[in-house]
């Protein structure tokens, strides 16, 4: 899998969120998926792109865990360059 | 290659598509327009048979061998219909098998085969389809279920749980991905004269208000609606196709 710095990840996430309804300019590392309208199912989605561009597996468990958008990308982050 | 309909491009996958509704179901998604991955565990006469058939009208088809009930199947057919058609946009799992018995003596090999091949199978290439139906925002999963998951049939009591099982797992699953544009549905077929059923007496026509059992065709039909596009609201319900015995 291709390295991958955090502005990169933080980048395609929010493409990502956006593609699921979320409205741009309330991305941001503090944003909550509640206050962003992200739902499970957009999670899932969300996993599965991770998986398939960073090689990063996002369980549930791990979902669970993962309140904001910076939380995430940072999950994404250590373990890409892992 | 783009869709004269509007759809994405994409093909088409039958479980269990070497004979019977199977075969129909392949035929039809082909003739509306569908490059169909003809999936079969030991016919393979039967399943290249039905590939010329939609070959020789225009179309495209692939015969797949697999075996549902292995775990690794799923991985198995997508990847090579992926590779030579794209994405697989609508799923149809028709493969199936019954192994009869009243419950008293029904044994676990009977009732285990059963419900990994009709229920447990139907999970793991939805699971996989949706991955990509998910993120192309279209897709349509088609189960073909039974009116005994909806009806008792003594003798039938792991073949009923798989049905019933596969009724159940639609309308869930419908309900799970329905924002992405994908619709989950099944067709229930009544008595359909195939090779599954030809060990059934003609006394069972009388409880058939039509008086005769349906045909390959007729649960075809219903399958390629619910793939078309104009089924774009038409989701996690159950279409029952038996000459209203069930009404």
């Amino acid at each position: 899998m291709p390295t991958a710095n955090k502005e990169q990840i933080e980048g395609r996430m929010t493409d990502a969120l956006e593609s699921f309804g979320a409205d741009r300019d309330q991305i941001k590392r503090d944003a909550t998926w509640e206050s962003l309208d992200v739902d499970s199912l957009d999670l899932v989605e969300l996993a599965q792109i991770v998986e398939e561009e960073y090689g990063v597996k996002m369980k549930e468990e791990d979902m669970k865990e993962l309140k904001t958008v910076g939380d995430a990308v940072d999950f994404v982050a250590e373990r890409a360059d892992s | 290659m783009g869709d004269p309909n509007g759809r994405p491009a994409g093909c088409a996958l039958v479980t269990g598509a070497s004979r019977g509704i199977g075969a129909a179901i392949a035929r039809g998604l082909a003739e509306d327009g569908w490059a169909v991955g003809v999936n079969y565990r030991k016919d393979s006469e039967g399943a290249e048979r039905v590939v010329e058939e939609i070959e020789s009208g225009g179309g495209g088809a692939l015969a797949i061998q697999a075996d549902v009930s292995d775990p690794a199947a799923a991985d198995k057919l997508f990847t090579a219909l992926e590779e030579r058609f794209g994405s697989v946009l609508v799923l149809v799992n028709n493969a199936g098998m019954r192994a009869d018995g009243l419950s008293p003596q029904l044994e676990d090999d009977a009732w285990d085969r059963v419900l990994e091949t009709n229920l447990s199978a139907a999970f793991r290439t939805t699971r996989r389809a949706l991955r990509t139906m998910m993120r192309e925002r279209f897709g349509r999963v088609v189960n073909i279920a039974s009116v005994v998951g909806q009806r008792a049939n003594p003798g039938q009591a792991n073949y009923a749980a798989s049905k019933a099982g596969l009724i159940a797992f639609t309308s869930t699953v419908a309900a799970e991905v329905a924002r992405r544009s994908v619709t989950v549905n099944a067709v229930a077929p009544g008595l359909v004269d195939t090779d599954l059923t030809e060990d059934i007496g003609d006394e069972l026509l009388k409880a058939i208000p039509a008086r005769r059992a349906g045909t390959a065709e007729e649960v075809a039909a219903c399958v390629r609606f619910l793939a078309s596009q104009e089924a774009s609201y038409v989701n996690g319900t159950t279409l029952t196709v038996d000459g209203g015995m069930t009404a």
